[in-house]
């Protein structure tokens, strides 16, 4: 008996010890499994951002570059694209060496510190305010597509027009001025209208909406009343030299807005997928929107009015990619595709203003729109923002946002309006903004570059 | 010797060749051209602004045929590139005095 019950307590110690151990093991194995999934995670949605960071690249390069190169008359078409794409070399530069500082670093509630100056501590390791899965080096560089594309923007409106000199000077002033301010108040940790990281004013913007279109677009206007308009203009015609090359620079921007928008989301999970097919749904029905417009007016659907509608409704999806329904987003895009026919074909008739591309009619209009579209489609089942449960929107009890918006609207339009004036102002009594009427009429082509887009002769 | 000047369609220009090389005509010189007749051209649209466009694009054929072909070439032109609507272009004819074939010298109908 007593040899049993010896028997038995070794037994039970064994099992104890056993049990022990097999916990143990299977800790360890739920804590691999943990680390796996997290790499997994992290590897995945790295993946995302670095495809989503190129996708918006290409929206500048090809994209814009085409889009805006097809449209001037084709003795310019060298020097817009190079407006753009000076901006991927310029602003890159800028960036690393400050301006994401500015924009995403430490700062107060207008603007970031220079603590990441020269990409100091912009590391390979995670920020968990700004993007807890992906090294903090993709967040930077996925931000920086943005500062490249935002001012390229607005070459639209000054096109055929100003020096590149001046234009280059403009462009640098305008990424300290008027962009790294507005993302950091929007997107910043502790920005004034950031909605996510403890902003006193939560504006919701998903993917730039304010600080993307809304900014360019009132700087393109405020810069096309200042420059005055082209020669000739408005009765010499003006139209299109390719609307061939328009057209693929519009669809590689429809395709690169999925990185844009979707790309926000800062991961591979559902968000992405919720902000990218509302992507798509917005472009649609916009394409729609302008398209049916001008049917009814001059009773044929143009290819440039089709494909600028769709530009036009992926503006206005942009602040609300990620807060809205792939229904809600349709009606976004329906309702900026034509306010944007509108604003581009009458209100700038009417006015008699030369915004040569119409990046005011576009963006600036179509960003307005659909950052206040925002305040009323924002939907808590897609994006619970304020809180699990909590009205997000107009149309869920929130009307509160809508104003949120107007303030993030105003703001971005004040920022834009002065910084953009003091620049102007100070390259123009510097170097002068514009072209000689000799140079102009010559083409920015041969006039600022030496060299021309097409050679007839060979 | 006459040298015809036709300017037609662009779209018509390979059913035009076609045909007047069917019909023995041994040389021919092709211009890309813009211009108008009586028509005007016509209005289009980019962004709501409207511009008339009176530089149409054209073909320019020129072509120097003996004076028994003349009338075979005019109406292979005439048949192949009509199509019955405006802007379908004209045919300008004109005497030749002669035509000399650089590379040996020949000269008149037998350097054509």
């Amino acid at each position: 008996m007593l040899f049993g019950m010896t028997c038995s307590m070794a037994l039970a110690q064994t099992a104890a010890t056993s049990q022990t151990d097999r916990i143990a093991v299977l800790e360890k194995q739920a804590s691999d499994n943990a680390t796996a999934i997290a790499a997994a995670q992290t590897a995945g949605d790295n993946g995302w951002m670095l495809v989503s960071a190129a996708l918006v690249l290409m929206m500048s390069g090809p994209g814009l570059a085409l889009f805006y190169g097809g449209l001037v008359r084709k003795k310019n078409i060298l020097g817009t694209m190079m407006q753009t794409f000076a901006m991927m070399a310029v602003i890159t530069v800028l960036w690393g060496l400050v301006t994401y500082s500015l924009a995403f670093g430490t700062g107060n509630a207008f603007i970031g510190g220079l603590h990441n100056a020269f990409l100091h501590g912009v590391g390979l390791m995670p920020d968990k305010d700004y993007a807890a899965t992906i090294p903090l080096q993709t967040f930077m560089v996925y931000q920086l597509m943005f500062a490249i594309i935002t001012p390229a923007l607005i070459t639209g409106a000054f096109a055929e027009r100003m020096k590149f000199s001046a234009m280059l000077v403009f462009m640098v002033l305008w990424a300290f001025i008027v962009y790294s301010p507005m993302a950091h108040m929007v997107w910043g940790k502790g920005g004034f209208l950031n909605a996510a990281l403890g902003g006193r004013f939560p504006c919701l913007d998903f993917a730039g909406g304010t600080v993307v279109h809304v900014t360019s677009g009132v700087s393109a206007l405020v810069t096309a009343l200042y420059l005055g308009k082209r020669l000739g203009y408005p009765k010499v015609p003006m139209p299109p030299h390719s609307v061939v090359l328009s057209f693929i620079g519009a669809c590689l921007l429809w395709v690169g807005w999925f990185g844009f928008n979707a790309g926000s989301a800062l991961g591979a999970g559902p968000l992405a997928t919720s902000a990218f097919v509302a992507t798509h749904f917005a472009a649609a029905a916009a394409a729609i929107g302008w398209g049916a417009a001008e049917w009814l007016r001059q009773g044929k659907v143009s290819a440039l009015g089709a494909i600028s509608g769709a530009v036009a409704g992926l503006v206005g999806i942009t602040p609300a990619a990620g807060f809205v329904t792939p229904m809600s987003a349709l009606w976004i895009g329906l309702i900026v595709g034509v306010c944007c026919y509108l604003m581009v074909v009458k209100v700038k008739a009417a006015f008699g203003y030369d915004d040569s591309l119409d990046a005011f009619g576009v963006h600036g209009a179509g960003g307005t729109i659909g950052a206040i579209l925002t305040g009323v489609f924002a939907n808590s089942a897609i994006n619970p923002i304020f809180g699990a449960g909590k009205a997000t929107g107009l149309l869920e009890g929130n009307g509160h946002q809508v104003l949120n918006q107007l303030v993030g609207i105003a703001i971005a339009w004040t920022v834009s309006i002065v910084g953009t004036l003091i620049i102007l102002f100070v390259v123009d009594k510097v170097i002068g903004l514009r072209v000689s009427e000799e140079d102009e009429r010559e083409g920015l082509d041969l006039s600022q570059h030496g060299e021309e887009g097409y050679d007839w002769a060979h | 010797m006459q040298k015809i000047e036709a300017v037609i369609q662009p779209s018509k220009l390979d059913a035009v060749k076609d045909a007047l090389v069917e019909i023995g005509v041994s040389g021919i010189t092709i211009l890309e051209a813009r211009g108008h007749g009586r028509q005007k051209g016509h209005t289009e649209f980019y962004r709501g602004r409207e511009y008339s466009v009176d530089l149409l694009p054209k073909v320019k054929l020129e072509l120097v045929v003996s004076d028994e072909m003349l009338e075979a070439a005019i109406q292979a032109i005439i048949t192949t590139a009509r199509t019955g609507t405006i802007g379908d272009g004209k045919i300008f004819v004109s005497k030749i005095d002669e035509a000399i074939r650089i590379r040996n010298d020949e000269r008149g109908e037998i350097a054509l």
